[in-house]
Protein backbone atom coordinates (compact mmCIF):
# COMPACT_ATOMS: atom_id res chain seq x y z
CA UNK A 1 0.00 0.00 0.00
CA UNK A 2 3.09 2.14 0.97
CA UNK A 3 4.72 1.81 -2.21
CA UNK A 4 1.26 2.38 -4.10
CA UNK A 5 1.17 5.71 -2.56
CA UNK A 6 4.41 6.54 -2.42
CA UNK A 7 4.35 5.95 -6.28
CA UNK A 8 1.57 8.06 -6.85
CA UNK A 9 2.68 10.67 -4.78
CA UNK A 10 5.98 10.58 -7.41
CA UNK A 11 3.95 10.70 -10.32
CA UNK A 12 1.68 13.51 -9.04
CA UNK A 13 5.58 15.77 -8.33
CA UNK A 14 6.41 14.95 -11.51
CA UNK A 15 3.25 16.04 -13.48
CA UNK A 16 3.13 19.21 -11.31
CA UNK A 17 6.63 20.23 -12.12
CA UNK A 18 6.32 19.04 -15.42
CA UNK A 19 3.58 21.87 -15.59
CA UNK A 20 4.89 24.40 -14.13
CA UNK A 21 7.33 23.72 -16.42
CA UNK A 22 5.20 24.48 -19.68
CA UNK A 23 3.30 27.69 -17.71
CA UNK A 24 6.90 29.55 -17.37
CA UNK A 25 8.46 30.89 -20.22
CA UNK A 26 11.59 29.51 -21.34
CA UNK A 27 14.26 30.78 -19.30
CA UNK A 28 16.55 33.55 -21.55
CA UNK A 29 19.32 33.85 -18.37
CA UNK A 30 20.40 37.63 -18.19
CA UNK A 31 23.86 38.13 -16.39
CA UNK A 32 25.57 41.21 -14.79
CA UNK A 33 29.00 41.31 -13.16
CA UNK A 34 31.68 43.55 -12.35
CA UNK A 35 34.74 43.53 -14.81
CA UNK A 36 37.86 42.03 -13.71
CA UNK A 37 40.74 43.17 -12.98
CA UNK A 38 40.03 46.90 -14.09
CA UNK A 39 40.20 50.59 -12.24
CA UNK A 40 36.46 50.06 -11.27
CA UNK A 41 33.59 51.79 -13.11
CA UNK A 42 32.55 48.84 -15.33
CA UNK A 43 29.91 46.14 -15.42
CA UNK A 44 29.54 43.67 -18.09
CA UNK A 45 26.19 42.34 -19.24
CA UNK A 46 25.70 39.39 -21.18
CA UNK A 47 22.56 37.49 -22.04
CA UNK A 48 21.34 34.98 -24.40
CA UNK A 49 20.10 35.56 -27.89
CA UNK A 50 15.91 35.53 -28.12
CA UNK A 51 13.83 33.51 -29.83
CA UNK A 52 12.36 36.48 -31.05
CA UNK A 53 15.95 37.28 -33.24
CA UNK A 54 14.30 34.63 -35.90
CA UNK A 55 11.64 36.60 -36.56
CA UNK A 56 11.40 39.16 -39.49
CA UNK A 57 12.46 43.02 -38.59
CA UNK A 58 13.70 42.10 -34.79
CA UNK A 59 15.04 45.48 -34.28
CA UNK A 60 17.83 44.30 -31.52
CA UNK A 61 18.15 44.51 -27.52
CA UNK A 62 17.12 47.53 -25.01
CA UNK A 63 19.77 47.65 -22.23
CA UNK A 64 18.28 49.21 -19.10
CA UNK A 65 19.84 50.43 -15.68
CA UNK A 66 18.39 51.01 -12.69
CA UNK A 67 20.60 52.69 -9.39
CA UNK A 68 18.93 51.93 -6.22
CA UNK A 69 16.16 54.47 -5.34
CA UNK A 70 14.82 54.84 -8.76
CA UNK A 71 11.62 53.78 -10.11
CA UNK A 72 12.32 53.48 -13.83
CA UNK A 73 15.22 51.71 -16.08
CA UNK A 74 16.70 54.70 -17.89
CA UNK A 75 17.92 53.27 -21.53
CA UNK A 76 21.82 53.17 -21.43
CA UNK A 77 22.42 51.09 -24.83
CA UNK A 78 20.56 49.95 -27.95
CA UNK A 79 21.64 47.17 -29.80
CA UNK A 80 21.81 45.41 -33.02
CA UNK A 81 20.51 41.78 -33.28
CA UNK A 82 23.02 39.61 -33.10
CA UNK A 83 24.60 41.43 -29.88
CA UNK A 84 24.78 39.28 -26.99
CA UNK A 85 27.75 41.78 -24.59
CA UNK A 86 27.69 45.15 -23.45
CA UNK A 87 29.74 46.69 -21.53
CA UNK A 88 28.39 49.71 -18.95
CA UNK A 89 31.33 51.86 -18.22
CA UNK A 90 29.53 55.14 -17.09
CA UNK A 91 28.90 52.93 -13.28
CA UNK A 92 29.92 54.23 -10.20
CA UNK A 93 32.01 51.96 -7.82
CA UNK A 94 29.93 50.42 -4.90
CA UNK A 95 26.42 51.53 -6.34
CA UNK A 96 24.36 48.03 -6.69
CA UNK A 97 22.52 48.62 -10.26
CA UNK A 98 19.80 46.68 -11.77
CA UNK A 99 20.29 45.98 -15.44
CA UNK A 100 17.11 44.50 -17.06
CA UNK A 101 17.37 43.38 -21.26
CA UNK A 102 14.21 43.90 -23.25
CA UNK A 103 14.27 42.37 -26.84
CA UNK A 104 12.76 45.26 -29.57
CA UNK A 105 10.52 42.45 -31.86
CA UNK A 106 9.33 44.47 -35.45
CA UNK A 107 6.02 45.20 -33.78
CA UNK A 108 4.48 45.27 -30.10
CA UNK A 109 6.18 45.94 -26.82
CA UNK A 110 9.36 45.11 -25.57
CA UNK A 111 10.02 41.60 -23.91
CA UNK A 112 11.65 41.76 -20.68
CA UNK A 113 14.75 38.79 -20.83
CA UNK A 114 15.49 39.00 -18.00
CA UNK A 115 16.76 41.43 -14.70
CA UNK A 116 20.39 41.06 -13.20
CA UNK A 117 22.10 42.53 -10.54
CA UNK A 118 26.08 43.52 -9.96
CA UNK A 119 28.15 46.09 -8.29
CA UNK A 120 31.24 47.73 -10.04
CA UNK A 121 34.43 47.81 -7.78
CA UNK A 122 38.28 48.61 -8.86
CA UNK A 123 40.72 45.84 -8.19
CA UNK A 124 44.14 46.18 -6.12
CA UNK A 125 45.88 43.15 -8.06
CA UNK A 126 45.67 42.40 -11.55
CA UNK A 127 45.08 38.46 -11.51
CA UNK A 128 45.52 38.04 -15.31
CA UNK A 129 49.63 39.28 -14.86
CA UNK A 130 50.23 36.72 -11.79
CA UNK A 131 52.54 34.76 -13.82
CA UNK A 132 54.82 37.83 -14.91
CA UNK A 133 54.79 38.95 -11.16
CA UNK A 134 56.01 35.46 -10.48
CA UNK A 135 58.91 35.94 -13.12
CA UNK A 136 59.82 39.30 -12.33
CA UNK A 137 60.71 38.07 -8.63
CA UNK A 138 62.07 34.66 -9.97
CA UNK A 139 64.30 37.07 -12.37
CA UNK A 140 65.32 39.47 -9.79
CA UNK A 141 65.66 37.18 -7.23
CA UNK A 142 68.66 35.26 -9.76
CA UNK A 143 69.91 38.31 -10.57
CA UNK A 144 70.39 39.71 -7.27
CA UNK A 145 71.79 36.00 -5.78
CA UNK A 146 74.36 36.40 -8.35
CA UNK A 147 75.22 39.93 -7.10
CA UNK A 148 75.36 39.31 -3.44
CA UNK A 149 77.94 36.03 -4.63
CA UNK A 150 79.84 38.34 -6.52
CA UNK A 151 80.31 40.91 -3.94
CA UNK A 152 81.26 37.97 -1.86
CA UNK A 153 83.97 37.74 -4.23
CA UNK A 154 83.33 34.84 -6.50
CA UNK A 155 85.21 34.40 -9.48
CA UNK A 156 82.62 35.31 -12.73
CA UNK A 157 83.74 34.41 -16.27
CA UNK A 158 82.41 36.46 -18.87
CA UNK A 159 82.70 35.28 -22.38
CA UNK A 160 84.42 37.70 -24.54
CA UNK A 161 81.88 40.54 -26.61
CA UNK A 162 84.20 41.94 -29.74
CA UNK A 163 82.25 44.94 -29.76
CA UNK A 164 83.34 46.07 -26.34
CA UNK A 165 86.83 45.21 -26.69
CA UNK A 166 87.07 47.33 -30.22
CA UNK A 167 86.05 50.41 -27.66
CA UNK A 168 89.58 50.82 -26.35
CA UNK A 169 91.12 50.17 -29.99
CA UNK A 170 88.62 52.76 -31.44
CA UNK A 171 88.91 55.68 -28.92
CA UNK A 172 93.20 55.05 -29.14
CA UNK A 173 93.01 55.24 -32.88
CA UNK A 174 90.87 58.51 -32.84
CA UNK A 175 93.53 59.53 -31.29
CA UNK A 176 96.28 59.07 -32.91
CA UNK A 177 94.31 60.40 -35.82
CA UNK A 178 94.14 63.50 -33.75
CA UNK A 179 90.02 63.28 -35.03
CA UNK A 180 86.83 63.52 -32.97
CA UNK A 181 85.02 60.27 -31.92
CA UNK A 182 81.27 60.65 -32.57
CA UNK A 183 78.87 59.54 -29.98
CA UNK A 184 75.23 58.83 -31.21
CA UNK A 185 73.08 57.74 -28.14
CA UNK A 186 69.79 56.93 -30.07
CA UNK A 187 66.49 58.39 -30.81
CA UNK A 188 64.65 58.35 -28.07
CA UNK A 189 64.10 60.05 -24.85
CA UNK A 190 65.30 59.18 -21.08
CA UNK A 191 62.37 56.92 -20.48
CA UNK A 192 63.52 54.28 -22.93
CA UNK A 193 65.93 51.66 -21.26
CA UNK A 194 68.21 51.47 -24.09
CA UNK A 195 68.71 54.96 -24.04
CA UNK A 196 69.96 54.49 -20.34
CA UNK A 197 72.24 51.74 -21.55
CA UNK A 198 73.93 54.21 -23.87
CA UNK A 199 74.13 56.62 -21.45
CA UNK A 200 76.05 54.33 -19.21
CA UNK A 201 78.55 53.32 -22.27
CA UNK A 202 79.08 56.85 -22.44
CA UNK A 203 79.85 57.64 -19.42
CA UNK A 204 82.75 54.78 -20.20
CA UNK A 205 83.53 56.10 -23.38
CA UNK A 206 84.12 59.65 -22.02
CA UNK A 207 86.72 58.64 -19.22
CA UNK A 208 88.55 56.96 -21.85
CA UNK A 209 88.48 60.43 -24.17
CA UNK A 210 89.15 62.10 -20.89
CA UNK A 211 92.23 60.60 -20.39
CA UNK A 212 93.58 60.48 -23.94
CA UNK A 213 92.16 64.42 -24.51
CA UNK A 214 90.44 63.33 -27.82
CA UNK A 215 87.61 65.58 -28.61
CA UNK A 216 84.10 63.94 -28.11
CA UNK A 217 81.08 64.66 -29.82
CA UNK A 218 77.57 64.19 -28.80
CA UNK A 219 74.78 65.45 -30.46
CA UNK A 220 71.59 64.77 -29.06
CA UNK A 221 67.87 63.82 -29.70
CA UNK A 222 66.11 64.54 -26.94
CA UNK A 223 66.74 67.61 -24.41
CA UNK A 224 66.39 65.90 -20.94
CA UNK A 225 69.24 62.95 -22.74
CA UNK A 226 71.36 66.06 -23.68
CA UNK A 227 70.92 67.38 -20.12
CA UNK A 228 72.02 64.25 -18.57
CA UNK A 229 74.89 63.53 -20.75
CA UNK A 230 76.13 66.36 -20.19
CA UNK A 231 76.86 66.35 -17.27
CA UNK A 232 78.25 62.27 -17.03
CA UNK A 233 80.67 63.87 -19.71
CA UNK A 234 81.67 66.60 -17.70
CA UNK A 235 81.70 64.33 -14.52
CA UNK A 236 84.05 61.97 -16.18
CA UNK A 237 86.37 64.49 -17.11
CA UNK A 238 86.65 65.68 -13.97
CA UNK A 239 87.10 62.16 -12.25
CA UNK A 240 89.98 61.48 -14.61
CA UNK A 241 91.96 64.72 -13.18
CA UNK A 242 91.27 67.22 -16.39
CA UNK A 243 87.86 68.86 -16.30
CA UNK A 244 89.07 71.90 -18.17
CA UNK A 245 89.27 69.92 -20.99
CA UNK A 246 85.79 69.21 -20.87
CA UNK A 247 84.48 71.24 -22.94
CA UNK A 248 80.60 72.48 -23.03
CA UNK A 249 79.53 72.28 -26.42
CA UNK A 250 80.40 68.81 -27.01
CA UNK A 251 77.64 67.25 -25.79
CA UNK A 252 74.69 69.39 -27.72
CA UNK A 253 71.14 69.39 -28.91
CA UNK A 254 69.75 69.26 -32.33
CA UNK A 255 66.14 68.56 -32.86
CA UNK A 256 63.44 66.21 -32.15
CA UNK A 257 62.48 65.77 -35.83
CA UNK A 258 64.04 61.93 -36.85
CA UNK A 259 65.60 62.75 -40.31
CA UNK A 260 66.23 66.73 -39.36
CA UNK A 261 68.41 64.77 -36.67
CA UNK A 262 70.00 62.12 -39.19
CA UNK A 263 70.58 65.06 -41.58
CA UNK A 264 72.48 66.87 -38.81
CA UNK A 265 74.78 64.23 -37.78
CA UNK A 266 75.11 63.06 -41.38
CA UNK A 267 76.20 66.83 -42.00
CA UNK A 268 78.94 66.46 -38.83
CA UNK A 269 80.32 62.86 -39.76
CA UNK A 270 81.21 64.66 -43.67
CA UNK A 271 82.05 67.71 -41.97
CA UNK A 272 84.15 66.97 -39.15
CA UNK A 273 85.43 63.39 -40.75
CA UNK A 274 85.09 61.54 -36.68
CA UNK A 275 87.36 58.33 -36.61
CA UNK A 276 85.24 56.58 -34.75
CA UNK A 277 81.36 56.43 -34.60
CA UNK A 278 79.45 55.48 -31.67
CA UNK A 279 75.76 54.70 -32.30
CA UNK A 280 73.80 53.11 -29.10
CA UNK A 281 70.18 52.77 -28.10
CA UNK A 282 67.10 52.88 -29.84
CA UNK A 283 66.94 53.23 -33.75
CA UNK A 284 64.44 53.35 -36.27
CA UNK A 285 64.66 53.96 -39.83
CA UNK A 286 67.63 56.52 -39.80
CA UNK A 287 70.32 53.41 -38.68
CA UNK A 288 71.46 52.48 -42.04
CA UNK A 289 71.40 56.31 -43.48
CA UNK A 290 74.01 57.12 -40.36
CA UNK A 291 75.97 53.62 -40.57
CA UNK A 292 76.35 54.19 -44.16
CA UNK A 293 77.62 57.58 -44.05
CA UNK A 294 80.17 56.63 -40.80
CA UNK A 295 81.37 53.77 -43.50
CA UNK A 296 81.99 56.35 -46.11
CA UNK A 297 84.02 58.65 -44.27
CA UNK A 298 85.87 55.42 -43.49
CA UNK A 299 85.61 55.90 -39.56
CA UNK A 300 85.45 52.99 -37.05
CA UNK A 301 81.78 52.20 -36.28
CA UNK A 302 80.17 50.69 -33.01
CA UNK A 303 76.73 50.21 -33.28
CA UNK A 304 74.39 48.26 -30.37
CA UNK A 305 70.97 48.35 -30.33
CA UNK A 306 67.83 46.36 -28.72
CA UNK A 307 65.69 47.05 -31.89
CA UNK A 308 65.53 43.86 -33.39
CA UNK A 309 64.52 45.20 -36.90
CA UNK A 310 67.65 47.29 -36.62
CA UNK A 311 69.83 44.91 -36.38
CA UNK A 312 70.61 43.93 -39.95
CA UNK A 313 71.52 47.33 -40.95
CA UNK A 314 73.80 47.71 -37.99
CA UNK A 315 75.80 44.55 -38.71
CA UNK A 316 75.92 45.59 -42.04
CA UNK A 317 77.62 48.45 -42.20
CA UNK A 318 79.41 48.93 -38.85
CA UNK A 319 82.61 47.24 -37.93
CA UNK A 320 81.06 45.72 -34.47
CA UNK A 321 77.47 45.32 -33.40
CA UNK A 322 76.17 45.01 -29.87
CA UNK A 323 73.21 42.68 -30.29
CA UNK A 324 70.40 43.31 -28.10
CA UNK A 325 71.33 42.07 -24.39
CA UNK A 326 75.44 43.17 -25.22
CA UNK A 327 74.26 46.70 -25.31
CA UNK A 328 73.35 46.20 -21.81
CA UNK A 329 75.79 44.38 -20.61
CA UNK A 330 78.29 47.34 -21.80
CA UNK A 331 78.59 48.70 -18.64
CA UNK A 332 79.67 45.28 -16.84
CA UNK A 333 82.24 44.33 -19.48
CA UNK A 334 84.36 48.01 -20.29
CA UNK A 335 83.81 48.46 -16.00
CA UNK A 336 84.62 44.94 -14.73
CA UNK A 337 82.62 45.56 -11.70
CA UNK A 338 82.08 42.31 -9.77
CA UNK A 339 78.61 44.10 -8.53
CA UNK A 340 77.91 44.61 -12.62
CA UNK A 341 79.50 40.77 -13.65
CA UNK A 342 77.53 39.25 -11.13
CA UNK A 343 73.84 40.81 -12.83
CA UNK A 344 74.92 39.39 -15.94
CA UNK A 345 75.81 36.42 -14.47
CA UNK A 346 72.30 36.13 -13.04
CA UNK A 347 71.00 36.81 -16.64
CA UNK A 348 72.70 34.04 -17.96
CA UNK A 349 71.31 31.51 -15.34
CA UNK A 350 67.58 33.20 -16.16
CA UNK A 351 68.07 32.45 -19.95
CA UNK A 352 69.23 28.92 -18.99
CA UNK A 353 65.69 28.29 -16.93
CA UNK A 354 64.01 30.13 -19.74
CA UNK A 355 65.78 27.74 -22.33
CA UNK A 356 65.01 24.71 -20.20
CA UNK A 357 60.65 25.90 -20.46
CA UNK A 358 61.12 25.96 -24.06
CA UNK A 359 62.47 22.23 -23.86
CA UNK A 360 59.70 21.22 -21.68
CA UNK A 361 57.04 22.72 -23.62
CA UNK A 362 58.29 21.44 -26.77
CA UNK A 363 58.74 17.85 -25.36
CA UNK A 364 54.60 18.51 -23.62
CA UNK A 365 53.86 19.64 -27.00
CA UNK A 366 55.21 16.63 -28.90
CA UNK A 367 53.23 14.49 -26.41
CA UNK A 368 50.02 15.49 -26.12
CA UNK A 369 48.72 18.85 -27.79
CA UNK A 370 46.49 19.94 -24.78
CA UNK A 371 49.10 19.43 -22.39
CA UNK A 372 51.29 21.86 -24.83
CA UNK A 373 48.63 24.58 -25.08
CA UNK A 374 48.23 24.31 -21.26
CA UNK A 375 51.92 24.35 -20.97
CA UNK A 376 52.33 27.58 -23.25
CA UNK A 377 48.87 29.36 -21.84
CA UNK A 378 50.52 29.10 -17.79
CA UNK A 379 53.23 32.01 -19.59
CA UNK A 380 50.07 34.28 -21.21
CA UNK A 381 49.74 37.80 -19.70
CA UNK A 382 47.51 40.51 -20.15
CA UNK A 383 49.13 43.16 -22.44
CA UNK A 384 49.89 46.51 -20.33
CA UNK B 1 73.27 64.17 0.01
CA UNK B 2 73.99 65.24 -3.46
CA UNK B 3 73.58 61.53 -4.79
CA UNK B 4 71.96 59.82 -1.67
CA UNK B 5 68.65 62.17 -2.75
CA UNK B 6 68.45 61.30 -6.39
CA UNK B 7 69.34 57.72 -5.48
CA UNK B 8 66.34 57.48 -2.87
CA UNK B 9 63.66 59.00 -5.48
CA UNK B 10 65.35 56.94 -7.94
CA UNK B 11 64.30 53.72 -5.52
CA UNK B 12 61.29 54.79 -4.69
CA UNK B 13 59.38 55.49 -7.95
CA UNK B 14 61.34 52.62 -9.57
CA UNK B 15 59.66 50.62 -6.94
CA UNK B 16 56.15 52.38 -7.09
CA UNK B 17 55.86 52.01 -10.69
CA UNK B 18 57.22 48.42 -11.01
CA UNK B 19 54.25 47.43 -8.40
CA UNK B 20 51.63 50.17 -10.31
CA UNK B 21 52.11 47.44 -12.82
CA UNK B 22 50.58 44.76 -11.04
CA UNK B 23 47.63 47.07 -9.79
CA UNK B 24 44.77 47.97 -11.46
CA UNK B 25 42.68 50.05 -9.25
CA UNK B 26 41.51 53.46 -9.81
CA UNK B 27 44.20 55.20 -7.54
CA UNK B 28 47.18 53.36 -9.36
CA UNK B 29 45.74 54.75 -12.40
CA UNK B 30 45.59 57.88 -11.05
CA UNK B 31 48.98 57.76 -10.17
CA UNK B 32 50.42 56.24 -13.48
CA UNK B 33 48.06 59.56 -15.48
CA UNK B 34 49.99 62.20 -13.42
CA UNK B 35 53.66 60.54 -13.30
CA UNK B 36 53.18 60.67 -17.41
CA UNK B 37 51.72 64.68 -16.91
CA UNK B 38 54.90 65.15 -14.65
CA UNK B 39 57.13 63.81 -17.60
CA UNK B 40 55.18 66.00 -20.02
CA UNK B 41 56.50 69.05 -17.76
CA UNK B 42 59.66 67.84 -17.59
CA UNK B 43 59.98 67.38 -21.17
CA UNK B 44 58.50 71.11 -21.54
CA UNK B 45 60.91 72.86 -19.61
CA UNK B 46 63.96 70.31 -21.20
CA UNK B 47 62.82 71.59 -24.58
CA UNK B 48 63.60 75.33 -23.51
CA UNK B 49 66.60 74.18 -22.37
CA UNK B 50 67.68 72.36 -25.21
CA UNK B 51 66.38 75.00 -27.66
CA UNK B 52 68.31 76.89 -25.98
CA UNK B 53 71.18 75.70 -26.17
CA UNK B 54 71.49 75.04 -29.92
CA UNK B 55 70.72 78.46 -30.02
CA UNK B 56 73.70 79.47 -27.77
CA UNK B 57 76.18 77.04 -30.26
CA UNK B 58 75.24 78.81 -33.12
CA UNK B 59 75.48 82.23 -32.17
CA UNK B 60 78.60 81.01 -30.80
CA UNK B 61 79.84 79.90 -33.97
CA UNK B 62 78.37 82.70 -36.10
CA UNK B 63 80.74 85.37 -33.72
CA UNK B 64 83.81 83.10 -33.40
CA UNK B 65 83.61 82.93 -37.38
CA UNK B 66 84.04 78.87 -36.89
CA UNK B 67 84.26 76.79 -39.93
CA UNK B 68 80.99 76.56 -41.80
CA UNK B 69 79.68 79.36 -39.88
CA UNK B 70 77.44 79.87 -42.38
CA UNK B 71 75.27 76.79 -42.51
CA UNK B 72 74.54 78.23 -38.29
CA UNK B 73 73.45 81.35 -39.81
CA UNK B 74 70.82 79.39 -41.61
CA UNK B 75 69.98 77.19 -38.24
CA UNK B 76 69.52 80.32 -36.96
CA UNK B 77 67.26 81.80 -39.42
CA UNK B 78 64.64 78.46 -39.38
CA UNK B 79 64.56 78.89 -35.68
CA UNK B 80 63.91 82.48 -35.65
CA UNK B 81 61.35 81.98 -38.79
CA UNK B 82 59.29 78.89 -36.99
CA UNK B 83 59.05 80.94 -33.85
CA UNK B 84 57.43 84.20 -35.21
CA UNK B 85 55.40 82.36 -37.57
CA UNK B 86 54.27 80.06 -35.03
CA UNK B 87 53.68 82.82 -32.31
CA UNK B 88 52.95 85.08 -34.65
CA UNK B 89 49.85 83.47 -36.76
CA UNK B 90 49.22 80.34 -34.39
CA UNK B 91 49.52 76.84 -36.29
CA UNK B 92 45.78 76.24 -38.10
CA UNK B 93 45.87 74.75 -41.07
CA UNK B 94 46.33 77.80 -43.45
CA UNK B 95 48.70 79.64 -41.30
CA UNK B 96 52.28 80.83 -42.18
CA UNK B 97 53.73 77.96 -39.70
CA UNK B 98 52.21 75.77 -41.06
CA UNK B 99 53.20 76.95 -45.00
CA UNK B 100 56.52 76.53 -43.89
CA UNK B 101 56.14 72.98 -42.06
CA UNK B 102 54.37 71.46 -44.95
CA UNK B 103 56.05 72.92 -47.53
CA UNK B 104 59.99 72.74 -46.25
CA UNK B 105 60.13 70.37 -43.49
CA UNK B 106 57.76 67.80 -44.78
CA UNK B 107 59.87 67.56 -48.47
CA UNK B 108 62.73 67.66 -46.64
CA UNK B 109 62.40 64.63 -44.22
CA UNK B 110 61.15 62.98 -47.05
CA UNK B 111 64.47 63.67 -49.32
CA UNK B 112 66.42 62.37 -46.38
CA UNK B 113 64.31 59.09 -45.74
CA UNK B 114 64.10 58.44 -49.50
CA UNK B 115 68.07 58.12 -49.03
CA UNK B 116 67.21 54.78 -47.54
CA UNK B 117 66.58 53.12 -50.85
CA UNK B 118 70.12 53.49 -52.40
CA UNK B 119 71.81 53.03 -48.91
CA UNK B 120 69.95 49.71 -48.93
CA UNK B 121 71.12 48.79 -52.28
CA UNK B 122 74.62 49.16 -51.16
CA UNK B 123 74.80 48.11 -47.95
CA UNK B 124 73.07 45.01 -49.43
CA UNK B 125 75.83 44.70 -52.38
CA UNK B 126 78.35 44.93 -49.80
CA UNK B 127 76.32 42.01 -47.02
CA UNK B 128 75.82 39.57 -50.23
CA UNK B 129 79.45 39.16 -51.28
CA UNK B 130 80.09 35.67 -50.57
CA UNK B 131 83.14 35.40 -48.95
CA UNK B 132 82.42 33.03 -46.39
CA UNK B 133 79.85 30.10 -45.26
CA UNK B 134 77.52 32.16 -43.22
CA UNK B 135 77.71 34.73 -46.12
CA UNK B 136 76.55 32.31 -48.83
CA UNK B 137 73.71 31.44 -46.97
CA UNK B 138 72.39 35.17 -45.97
CA UNK B 139 72.80 35.20 -49.67
CA UNK B 140 70.93 32.24 -50.26
CA UNK B 141 68.28 33.11 -47.67
CA UNK B 142 68.04 36.72 -48.51
CA UNK B 143 67.48 35.81 -52.26
CA UNK B 144 64.88 33.54 -51.51
CA UNK B 145 62.84 35.43 -49.37
CA UNK B 146 63.41 38.97 -52.08
CA UNK B 147 62.15 36.83 -54.72
CA UNK B 148 59.52 34.87 -52.81
CA UNK B 149 58.03 38.71 -52.50
CA UNK B 150 57.80 39.05 -56.02
CA UNK B 151 54.11 37.38 -57.95
CA UNK B 152 56.53 34.62 -60.15
CA UNK B 153 54.01 31.62 -58.80
CA UNK B 154 52.37 31.35 -62.03
CA UNK B 155 55.90 31.22 -63.55
CA UNK B 156 58.13 29.12 -60.90
CA UNK B 157 54.75 27.90 -59.06
CA UNK B 158 54.02 28.10 -55.16
CA UNK B 159 57.11 27.00 -53.78
CA UNK B 160 58.83 29.77 -53.59
CA UNK B 161 57.19 32.13 -51.56
CA UNK B 162 56.50 29.07 -49.01
CA UNK B 163 60.19 28.52 -48.99
CA UNK B 164 59.99 32.56 -47.99
CA UNK B 165 57.52 32.39 -45.69
CA UNK B 166 59.12 29.60 -43.93
CA UNK B 167 62.46 30.87 -43.51
CA UNK B 168 60.72 34.40 -42.15
CA UNK B 169 58.68 32.39 -39.61
CA UNK B 170 61.09 29.79 -38.50
CA UNK B 171 64.71 30.26 -38.55
CA UNK B 172 63.90 34.21 -38.61
CA UNK B 173 61.66 34.29 -35.94
CA UNK B 174 63.19 31.78 -33.57
CA UNK B 175 66.75 34.21 -34.00
CA UNK B 176 64.42 36.97 -33.45
CA UNK B 177 62.57 35.68 -30.34
CA UNK B 178 66.38 34.59 -28.86
CA UNK B 179 67.52 38.01 -29.23
CA UNK B 180 64.17 39.67 -27.44
CA UNK B 181 64.65 37.22 -24.60
CA UNK B 182 67.95 38.28 -24.25
CA UNK B 183 66.77 42.20 -24.46
CA UNK B 184 63.71 41.44 -22.06
CA UNK B 185 66.30 40.17 -19.37
CA UNK B 186 69.00 42.54 -19.86
CA UNK B 187 66.87 45.66 -19.56
CA UNK B 188 65.37 43.76 -16.35
CA UNK B 189 69.02 44.28 -14.97
CA UNK B 190 69.68 47.09 -16.04
CA UNK B 191 66.60 48.29 -14.62
CA UNK B 192 67.15 46.21 -10.97
CA UNK B 193 70.77 47.84 -11.41
CA UNK B 194 69.51 51.19 -11.18
CA UNK B 195 66.61 50.80 -8.88
CA UNK B 196 69.16 49.67 -6.48
CA UNK B 197 71.27 52.16 -7.07
CA UNK B 198 74.03 50.08 -8.68
CA UNK B 199 74.11 51.47 -11.44
CA UNK B 200 74.76 55.41 -10.79
CA UNK B 201 76.35 56.53 -13.83
CA UNK B 202 73.56 58.41 -15.04
CA UNK B 203 74.02 60.50 -12.02
CA UNK B 204 76.90 62.28 -13.76
CA UNK B 205 79.43 59.83 -12.49
CA UNK B 206 81.65 57.06 -13.99
CA UNK B 207 80.39 54.23 -12.10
Amino acid sequence: MKTLSGAFILILALGSAALAAAEEPSPTPVTARDVPNDAGGAIDITWLASPLEKEEGFKGYDVGRRAPGEKEFATVAELTPGEAVYQDQEAEDGVEYEYRIRALPADGAPVVLGVANATASGQWFNTDRINALVGVIFTCSIIIFFIVRAKGGAELFVRKIAGLDAVEEAVGRATEMGKPILFVSGLSDASDISTIAAMTILAKVARKTAEYETPLLVPCYDPIVMLVEKEMVRQAYTEVGKPDAFDEDSVFFVTQSQFGYVAAVDGIMLREKPATNFYMGAFYAESLILAETGAQTGAIQIAGTDRVTQLPFFITACDYTLMGEELYAATAYLGRDPLFLGSLKGQDWVKAAIMAVLVVGTVLLIISVNYGIWFANLFETAAG
Amino acid sequence: MRRELPLAICFIMGLIMAVQFFIPHAYSQWLFDNMLKWLIIVLTFAMILGIGNLIKLHIQKVQRRRRDWVYSIVALFGIGASLVTGFGWGIEADSPFMVLYNYVQIPMQATMFSLLAFYIASAAFRTFRARTVEATLLLVAAVIVMLGRVPLESIVGQWLPDLAEWILDYPNMAAKRGIMIGIGLGAISTALKIILGIERSWLGGGD
